[in-house]
Formats: C-alpha cells, sequence, structure tokens
C-alpha cells in the first residue's frame, strides 16, 4: 500500500473515530477506554507475522516480546471490559 | 496453508468494520455488551487470517506467547478490582505502546528494503511506543502508590526533556539517512523510554486521569505509527480510532477540571490567588448535624441528588450507599446520583464503582443534566466530594479554581455533607458551601454515616 493510500485511511479513521467517539456517554468511558485497549492489542497482528518469521533469533525475541503484550491487552481488555459492561445491563 | 494479499486485506476491512460497529454499540448501555463481543470478533477475525501471511513459518513461538498473554491477561481482567480501573489501563496503555515498540524494532531489524516513508514510521513507532511504555509504568506506579503521587523533578529537567526529544528527532533524520545503523536505533529507543519517565514524574496524583487518556491515545497513535511501517490497514485504522478516543478523554478531563493541557504536561498548577482564610470561611457558621436530623430531613424528601466523590469508594461504601436510596425510594422518594466528570480517578469510573454496587445506570446523571435541577432538589447529599462543589469555581473570579464545571449542589434547598473534617480537597481551598445557610455538616466515616442514616431512616 502506497504512502498516500496509508495516510488517507489514517486522516479519514481519525474523524470517523472523533465522530464515533463523542457519542459514547460519560457513563460507560470507563469501559470505553478498556476496549480500546482491547482493539489496540490489534498490533498482534504485527507480532505474529515477526514471532513466526524466519528472520532471525533477535526478530523471533522481539516477536514474542510483542506478542505476549499484545495478547495480554487483547485477551484482558475484552474480558474486563465485558466484566464492567455486564454490570450496566442488568436492571 | 497460505492465502494472497488481498484476502488477508479484506479480513482486516472486516476486522476494521466490526470495531467500528464495536465502539458505536458502545453509545447506549444496552448495546455496550454486544458491541465489545462485536470488537472481540474482529480481533478474532484479524489475528485468524494473519496467522495464514506467506511470512510465518513457524508457529511454536506464537503459541508460546499467546498462551503466557492469554493467562496474564484473563488473570488481571478477572482479578482487577473496580477501584483499581485506572491502574489496570495505565498498565494496558503502557503494554499496547511497548508491543508497538516491538513490533517496529523487529520490522527494522529486518532490514528489508525501507523507504523514508518507513524508517520515519519506524521511527515514530518507536519513539511514542517507547514513551508510552515507560510513561504508563509510572501513571500506574503512582495510581498504585507504589511511588509518591506528588508532582517529582529536578531543576532543569524541561531542558532535559527538550533535549531529548530533540536527540531523537535527530536519530530518526540519521536512520533515513543510513537505515542500517542499530547503535542509533538503541538510542533512539532508550532516549524515548527516558522521555517517557521523565514526561510522568513531574505530573501529580490528581492530574493522573488526564495523563492516562492522553497515554491511551498515545498507544493508539504508536499502534497507526505500526501500521504505516508493515503496510498494514487494519492497524492504521484501528491505531487512528483509539487514538482518536483517547484524544476527546483527554479533552474531556482537561475541561472538566479547568485546566489546560500543557499546564498538565508541564505540572504547572493554577495561580494560588489571594490566600483564603480557612477560619474566617468557617467560623461560627457550619452547622454541625446528626444522621437522625438527617434522616428526619430526608423523610419528607420529594427528590434527593446523592453526589458521590472517590473519598465514597475508598470507604467501600456504595453498597451502603444504594441501600440508603433504596429506603428513600420505598419512602416514595426521588434519588438520582450527580455524577462529575472527574468523580473518580478515570473518565467515567464513578458510574463503573456506582454500577458495580447495582445502581441503575438511568440514576447516574451527568453534570450538565443535574445541574438544572439542583432548584427543585429538596436535598443534595455530598459524599466524600469536595473541590467539584466549591462555589467559589462559579463565583469568586480570583479563585484558582474559578471557572471550573461545578456541580451546583448549593442550590438545593437543603445540602448534607458527609466528610471526616473541615479539611480541604486536592486544590487546598476552603469550600464555601460548608458554611451556607441550608448546609448540614455530617462529620464522619463516610461509610458509618451512611449505615447510620439508612437505620435512622428505617426506624423512623
Amino acid at each position: 500500500m502506497d504512502f498516500v493510500s496509508q495516510l488517507t485511511l489514517f486522516v479519514l479513521a481519525i474523524f470517523l473515530g472523533v465522530e464515533l467517539i463523542t457519542k459514547v456517554p460519560p457513563t460507560l468511558h470507563t469501559p470505553l477506554m478498556s476496549g480500546s485497549n482491547a482493539i489496540s492489542g490489534i498490533t498482534l497482528v504485527g507480532a505474529l507475522i515477526a514471532a513466526g518469521s524466519d528472520a532471525g533469533l533477535l526478530i523471533n525475541v522481539l516477536g514474542f516480546i510483542a506478542v505476549v503484550l499484545a495478547t495480554i491487552n487483547v485477551i484482558g481488555g475484552f474480558m474486563v471490559t465485558n466484566r464492567m459492561l455486564a454490570m450496566f445491563k442488568r436492571k | 496453508m497460505q492465502i494472497s494479499d488481498n484476502w488477508i486485506d479484506i479480513a482486516y476491512l472486516i476486522s476494521a468494520v466490526l470495531f467500528v460497529l464495536g465502539i458505536k454499540g458502545l453509545t447506549k448501555p444496552k448495546t455496550a455488551v454486544r458491541g465489545n463481543l462485536l470488537a472481540a470478533a474482529g480481533m478474532g477475525v484479524a489475528c485468524v487470517i494473519t496467522l495464514l501471511h506467506r511470512d510465518i513459518v513457524t508457529y511454536e513461538i506464537i503459541i508460546a506467547g499467546v498462551i503466557v498473554g492469554g493467562v496474564i491477561g484473563a488473570i488481571l481482567a478477572k482479578k482487577v478490582q473496580m477501584t483499581a480501573m485506572p491502574q489496570l489501563v495505565a498498565l494496558l496503555n503502557g503494554f499496547g505502546g511497548g508491543a508497538s515498540f516491538a513490533v517496529a524494532a523487529a520490522e527494522f531489524f529486518r532490514g528489508g528494503h525501507p523507504d523514508m516513508v518507513g524508517i520515519i514510521a519506524t521511527g515514530a513507532a518507536v519513539l511514542i511506543g517507547a514513551v508510552t511504555l515507560t510513561g504508563s509504568l509510572v501513571a500506574f506506579a503512582k495510581l498504585q502508590e507504589l511511588i509518591d503521587g506528588k508532582p517529582m523533578g529536578f531543576p532543569g529537567m524541561k531542558v532535559v526533556n527538550a533535549i531529548l526529544l530533540i536527540g531523537s528527532v535527530l536519530a530518526i533524520a540519521y536512520l533515513v539517512a543510513n537505515p542500517g545503523t542499530p547503535t542509533v536505533f538503541w538510542a533512539l529507543a532508550i532516549a524515548a523510554a527516558v522521555l517517557g519517565l521523565l514526561l510522568v514524574l513531574p505530573i501529580g496524583g490528581a492530574d493522573m486521569p488526564v495523563v492516562i487518556a492522553l497515554l491511551n491515545s498515545y498507544s493508539g497513535l504508536a499502534a497507526s505509527a505500526a501500521g504505516f511501517v508493515m503496510g498494514n490497514s487494519a492497524l492504521i485504522v484501528t491505531g487512528s480510532l483509539v487514538g482518536a478516543s483517547g484524544l476527546i478523554l483527554t479533552q474531556i478531563m482537561c475541561k472538566a477540571m479547568n485546566r489546560s493541557l500543557t499546564n498538565v504536561l508541564f505540572g504547572v498548577m493554577a495561580e494560588a490567588g489571594e490566600a483564603m482564610d480557612q477560619d474566617e470561611v468557617y467560623e461560627g457558621k457550619i452547622k454541625s448535624t446528626s444522621a437522625e436530623e438527617v434522616a428526619m430531613v430526608l423523610e419528607t424528601a420529594q427528590r434527593v441528588v446523592i453526589v458521590p466523590g472517590f473519598g465514597l469508594a475508598m470507604a467501600q461504601a456504595q453498597h451502603a450507599v444504594r441501600d440508603l436510596a433504596d429506603t428513600m425510594e420505598a419512602n416514595g422518594t426521588e434519588v438520582e446520583y450527580a455524577i462529575h466528570p472527574v468523580a473518580g480517578r478515570m473518565p467515567g469510573h464513578m458510574n463503573v464503582l456506582l454500577a458495580e454496587a447495582e445502581v441503575p445506570y438511568d440514576k447516574l446523571k451527568d453534570m450538565d443534566t443535574i445541574n438544572p435541577t439542583f432548584e427543585q432538589t429538596d436535598v443534595a447529599i455530598v459524599l466524600g466530594a469536595n473541590d467539584v462543589t466549591n462555589p467559589l469555581a462559579r463565583e469568586d473570579k480570583g479563585s484558582p479554581i474559578y471557572g471550573m464545571p461545578i456541580l451546583n449542589v448549593d442550590k438545593a434547598r437543603t445540602v448534607v455533607v458527609v466528610k471526616r473534617s473541615l479539611s480541604p480537597g486536592f486544590a487546598g481551598l476552603p469550600n464555601p458551601l460548608f458554611a451556607k445557610d441550608n448546609t448540614l455538616m455530617l462529620f464522619g466515616d463516610g461509610k458509618g454515616a451512611v449505615v447510620d442514616i439508612t437505620t435512622a431512616l428505617k426506624e423512623g
């Protein structure tokens, strides 16, 4: 993907993010933050490629660290968000 | 099995759509659980399809990493106390930054044929990632009280920070000209890591909600930068969504605390106006009351607003408060909660703490909704909140907190303030609310006082 299309994606996604997030009520701001922690764990896809490549030990070690950290974010983030949101659901 | 890059990109598009729908779900409490599950499904799609990427030739390291990270993540999510949520989010911000840093580093050492954009993006991911990692660890340590929450620093700190930042930018420029120089890369990483420490150390405990929100934004931007490095659309889109989210929350927190972002970042406290004499404000005007007397006032009240602060959560009094509210409601009294944006230690924190105590979320009203209703409120009960109710913010132009949005509890017919003593809050100011004609002070431990009022109300 060339730089300009990457930049286009980046800028449009920021505008989309601003539009979306301003509609989240203050009541849900903490789950929003833990949920966005989980989503930013998307770095995991980059981490998987580094950890599973055959490009040498250093790459694999860095990949392993990245996989661990990103997985903590993904699993921990989604689970704790779910735990909080379940408390809001019950009436 | 290997599949073409096109299919992988289409799968990433699907997961980006699922993330967007997930966040959209978070705009209403009713749809929020489903939203979170949609986002998780998006993550599942992205990860599974990545495993089919042609560069992945071995799975042992991946499996080991996923197991280690998954177990740690699950334990953290299950065990964390709701009062400790800011610490957890701080930690996760840091891990997100660390992961982006490690991914960018791996990409750097893989070599390949990086163009200028690729190197700049790598540099940005390393810089933002490392700052987020160490900055978040400091924020975590402050919130967890592993280190002193007071601002820390040394003379010339800002100069050192400026040198570190300029040095990092120069290092990135050097890498653009000479892509294969590991020493410069590590120098950049170390400079950024130190910068992260020095940026958060001088920020005081009261400003931590802003810092967490800002680091949340950084962790997203770091992921986005890693996406530019790898040419990965999923990372770019998702990272910028998270970056935008953190920025908005940062703005909301700054506004609620009447602080500019630069003042927070550079640890500048508001100019102390003319020193107010606490005795002058309070002397002879404080009316102390008892739980029985409060119960009598509440008995005839049509509408009561409860104003919780973090002191309430520290005393673990949320359940006691809900009992009190239930008792009043059984009496036919309308009860609502007034939530100031900085009532907790991070955006929305107080709402979660009350939801945990099974307070229905539709009774939790934000500042702009509840403020016009105080005039029709018979009793406002202030529990463990102080500065956010201080009328000086509205009335006294010379006050350091002038302009800070507050809850107008003083407009209620009667105000009951439950507090241990007349000690000031974070702002260090006396609160004229306590001395108002319509204010009754109930001195004591928050939880004990609430239980006493409930008991008296049930008996009465």
